[in-house]
């Protein structure tokens, strides 16, 4: 499984690499939802899989086996997807402004505004 | 050595209260700021018994001993003998300076630079440490750049300050390279050790590239060929600068890190071929531009940067005699020099012109001041009872005698002394005898704080000339006692009897009194000739080759800073992978996941499903189909972390994900149709970049399943989780117990983000205000 969801984070950081390299700053938002997830399952992949062992404990449900699940990552992975929901939510503000003011979806009309 | 840091912060905070002291202090405030030079110039003199008698003194204070970087002062006979000369030209220049100052509506702010010039100067020559040297070293530059273009509204006073700045700071960083190496040779960077150690140093094998990168830090700042042309340039400067720039400091600071290298460095064929041929050529070069000038002040200063030749080819000559020739040399040339540009700021203001062929007679305008000229230039000369005389038999003895190039050497050195006594007599004629002379109004007698400087200096190159041995064990024998150790007696005499050098001084006497009825005529040629057929100047190439750099970097800036960010990020993503890609490639063997969890059907299931949405979000040609089909990725994420006993994880995932998904819905018709901008070309180099990329994070991921992190962390939260915190949910608990200030981070996250929402949607944009 860990080999499948390897060849999985790698297809969706390229579906998200690709996204960002687009024009359209729609596309743009779309690519960092995009990587986004592909680190997530990263780091989750990474703290080692285990099928169906939440981290509970004192509940006395199987206490005298213990429970190879880290809960650390999944700690982490947390605190990663409520700041990318925050990230998005203000991109997603920021975009809905951007093309208010310049009427365009374009990001390379943006250089003339860097450049002058 | 605790007193000589205490009088260096002095010296630092008189330079910070210095504008205040010159603004409130009244017409006299300038004395004051001198008379704490002058006070250095007593306390070093306190030390001079000390250094005298061999003995040395240091002071370290530990900064980074690992890495040789330490604040060291260390005082020997040698930096005595520069601290007194700074301290005492500096008093002398600031009394000076106060008077004629006094019309520059900025001058508080020049007696700041100066004092801080000052300052750095005197730290430069007591430094313990290399480094510390040449953090003092830079800031002469810095501080000189600014005295320089002091009068910063006239454009030729900008550039030549530029250009003694870029010159002398660039030697400045080959100079430190040069020390890097130094110190990894020696081991060590404090001065006293390194001067035990010579013998290492010589015969290390990067000697040659250290010699070459100090070289040019000290050729730099001591206006040697090719570098030169920036002291011309900086006499742009208000006259008690130059006075202080050509005679004690700044040029000095070249030849006084030569002299405190050369036990290091010196002796070596390299070192004298190098430093003779240079001081040869640019002791010429010197004489012959000072000959055909007739700016008093230009005359100056090719004559200074003769003299630097003279004492670098000196250095060269490396032998006994010719380093106490170089010590000697010195002494004179720094107080005729010193004397000379106050005498040509003070003819410049009180007869209204520099120019020698407008000027004349001033003698009888301005008695003690033209005594004090004379004195100094018959000093610059050498002619006897000055000090100069002594000086130049000593550097005549030093070449006679000389191996291969010595012949050379010797004839170069008449000729350059011969084109000296040429200047000093049209100097004294032009300038002070017969008729008066004179462009504007009537020179008047000029003020005392004027006059002070030139006669004190006159008066000690008569009195050191007359009786040389008050001076030589005291000062002189120190000084070259720390360059050559080997060396104990120093005899200094007017009258050596008649043997070859003084032969040759008849000559050069009798020759430059031919070449002085000359000038009259030669001059005007020379003038011309310098004009119209050498058309090359070093400065106008500096400022070409300057030009050329400055477009050479704006097309490369073009180049690179397209101004796209999609090119930013493609180089940012190709060099990332390219760099990983090498690091996998290099470890490929050893690739395999060490664990495996067997893949259930159910996972696959999922699996298939978020690949197939992202492919489909990827390529969708609508935003709605887009957004929806990320959405069942996230979806789908969520499901595979439920699978894999990540409860919370999941419940996060599908809040964030339904929350995205409502909030594209809200805006998904206020935002443009999906537009494609890229052709098909594009499309495949952008997808090639993604591929490359994802790549990366796939081998990335099969090796991160052999990495074995301690699990120390993670079990200690496991275990205390109950115990510690009563939490059995052991993620929460890490989230908000353990780590709850990271959480207090994240909630920050989110409530700048929402402030950030709420900006941006409720800003009502002004018409034409923002666009």
């Amino acid at each position: 499984m860990e080999t499948i969801l390897a060849f999985v984070i790698g297809l969706l950081f390229a579906a998200g690499v690709y996204m960002l390299l687009r024009r359209s700053i729609v596309k743009l938002i779309l690519g960092i939802m995009l990587l986004s997830h592909a680190i997530n399952l990263l780091i989750f992949t990474a703290g080692g899989l285990h099928k169906g062992r939440p981290q509970f404990t004192g509940y006395g449900m199987e206490s005298d086996i213990p429970n190879p699940t880290d809960p650390l990552p999944q700690a982490l992975i947390l605190t990663a997807i409520v700041i990318g929901f925050g990230i998005t939510a203000f991109f997603l503000a920021l975009m809905y402004r951007f093309y208010q003011v310049t009427g365009t979806e374009d990001l390379d009309e943006l250089k003339e505004g860097d450049t002058k | 050595m605790n007193g000589i840091l205490v009088y260096l912060l002095i010296l630092l905070i008189a330079a910070l209260l210095s504008p205040a002291i010159i603004q409130r202090g009244g017409r006299h405030a300038a004395w004051l700021l001198g008379l704490i030079s002058a006070a250095g110039f007593a306390m070093f003199l306190t030390y001079a018994p000390l250094t005298s008698a061999g003995e040395k003194l240091s002071l370290t204070i530990n900064w980074l001993p690992e890495l040789y970087l330490n604040f060291s002062l260390y005082l020997d006979g040698l930096s005595l003998f520069f601290a007194l000369l700074i301290t005492g030209m500096g008093a002398l220049v600031l009394v000076f300076a106060g008077k004629y100052m006094q019309p520059y509506p900025l001058r508080h702010r020049f007696f700041f630079l100066i004092l801080l010039f000052e300052f750095a100067m005197l730290a430069l020559v007591i430094s313990g440490n290399l480094f510390t040297m040449f953090i003092f070293w830079e800031l002469t530059s810095v501080s000189s750049f600014l005295l320089v273009g002091f009068s910063h509204e006239k454009p030729e006073a900008r550039n030549a300050a530029l250009q003694a700045l870029l010159i002398t700071v660039a030697g400045g960083l080959a100079m430190m390279a040069g020390f890097i190496i130094l110190g990894q040779a020696a081991g060590t960077l404090e001065i006293p050790l390194l001067l035990k150690s010579g013998d290492i140093i010589r015969n290390h094998p990067h000697y040659l590239p250290a010699l070459l990168l100090i070289l040019a830090g000290a050729f730099t700042k001591s206006a040697q060929f090719p570098f030169h042309f920036w002291l011309p340039g900086a006499m742009q400067a208000p006259s008690p600068v130059s006075a202080f720039l050509h005679s004690a400091t700044m040029v000095k600071a070249g030849i006084y890190l030569l002299m405190r290298l050369s036990p290091v460095m010196g002796g070596t064929p390299e070192w004298k071929y190098i430093l003779t041929i240079t001081g040869a050529i640019t002791m010429l070069l010197g004489g012959y531009f000072a000959y055909s000038q007739t700016d008093f002040k230009k005359v100056l200063a090719y004559t200074t940067i003769s003299a630097l030749g003279i004492l670098v080819l000196m250095l060269g000559i490396d032998t006994d005699i010719s380093i106490k020739a170089a010590i000697i040399f010195l002494l004179v040339h720094a107080l005729y020099k010193g004397a000379l540009f106050m005498i040509a700021g003070l003819i410049d203001k009180s007869a209204g012109s520099r120019d020698l062929r407008k000027l004349g007679g001033l003698f009888r305008a301005m008695p003690v001041a033209a005594v004090a000229a004379i004195i100094s230039l018959l000093s610059m000369a050498g002619l006897p009872p000055m000090i100069g005389f002594i000086g130049k038999e000593l550097i005549y003895e030093a070449k006679i005698g000389l191996p291969d190039i010595g012949n050379f050497l010797l004839l170069a050195g008449v000729l350059t002394n011969v084109i000296m006594v040429a200047i000093s007599l049209t100097l004294i004629f032009n300038l002070f005898l017969g008729p008066l002379k004179y462009p504007g109004e009537k020179p008047k007698r000029p003020a005392l704080a004027l006059r002070i400087g030139p006669m004190i200096l006159a008066s000690v190159s008569l009195v050191f000339g007359l009786f040389p041995s008050t001076v030589a064990d005291l000062l002189l024998r120190p000084a070259i006692t720390s360059i050559r150790p080997t060396i104990d007696t120093l005899k200094l005499a007017l009258w050596h009897g008649f043997n070859e050098v003084l032969l040759m001084s008849f000559i050069t006497v009798a020759a430059g009194i031919i070449l002085f009825l000359l000038y009259r005529k030669v001059n005007p040629v020379l003038t011309r000739f310098n004009n119209e057929v050498i058309t090359f100047r070093f400065a106008d190439a500096f400022n070409k080759g300057l030009d050329f750099f400055l477009s050479l970097t704006k097309k490369k800036t073009a180049l690179v800073q397209s101004g796209y960010q999609r090119i930013y990020l493609i180089a940012i993503f190709i060099m990332t992978s390219a760099l990983a890609w090498y690091q996998i490639a290099y470890t490929w063997k050893d690739m395999a996941v060490n664990v495996i969890t067997p893949p259930g059907v159910y996972e696959l299931l999922i699996v298939t499903v978020i690949v197939a949405s992202a492919i489909f979000a990827t390529l969708a040609k609508s935003r709605l189909a887009a957004i929806l089909s990320l959405g069942a990725t996230g979806y789908g994420i969520a499901l595979l972390f439920i699978n894999y006993g990540a409860i919370d994880v999941a419940i996060t995932m599908i809040l964030a994900e339904t929350l995205i998904l409502v909030l594209f819905m809200v805006v998904i018709y206020h935002l443009p149709k999906f537009t494609s901008f890229s052709s098909g070309k594009t499309r495949l180099r952008d997808a090639g970049i993604a591929l490359l990329a994802g790549g990366f994070m796939t081998g990335l991921v099969l090796k991160a399943g052999q990495v074995n992190l301690s699990p120390k962390i993670s079990e200690f939260y496991t275990e205390n989780a109950l115990s510690l915190a009563h939490g059995k949910n052991t993620v929460n608990v890490i989230l908000v117990d353990f780590r709850a200030l990271d959480t207090l981070g994240e909630i920050t996250v989110l409530v700048i983000a929402a402030i950030g929402v709420t900006a941006l949607l409720k800003l009502r944009t002004k018409k034409g205000s923002a666009t």
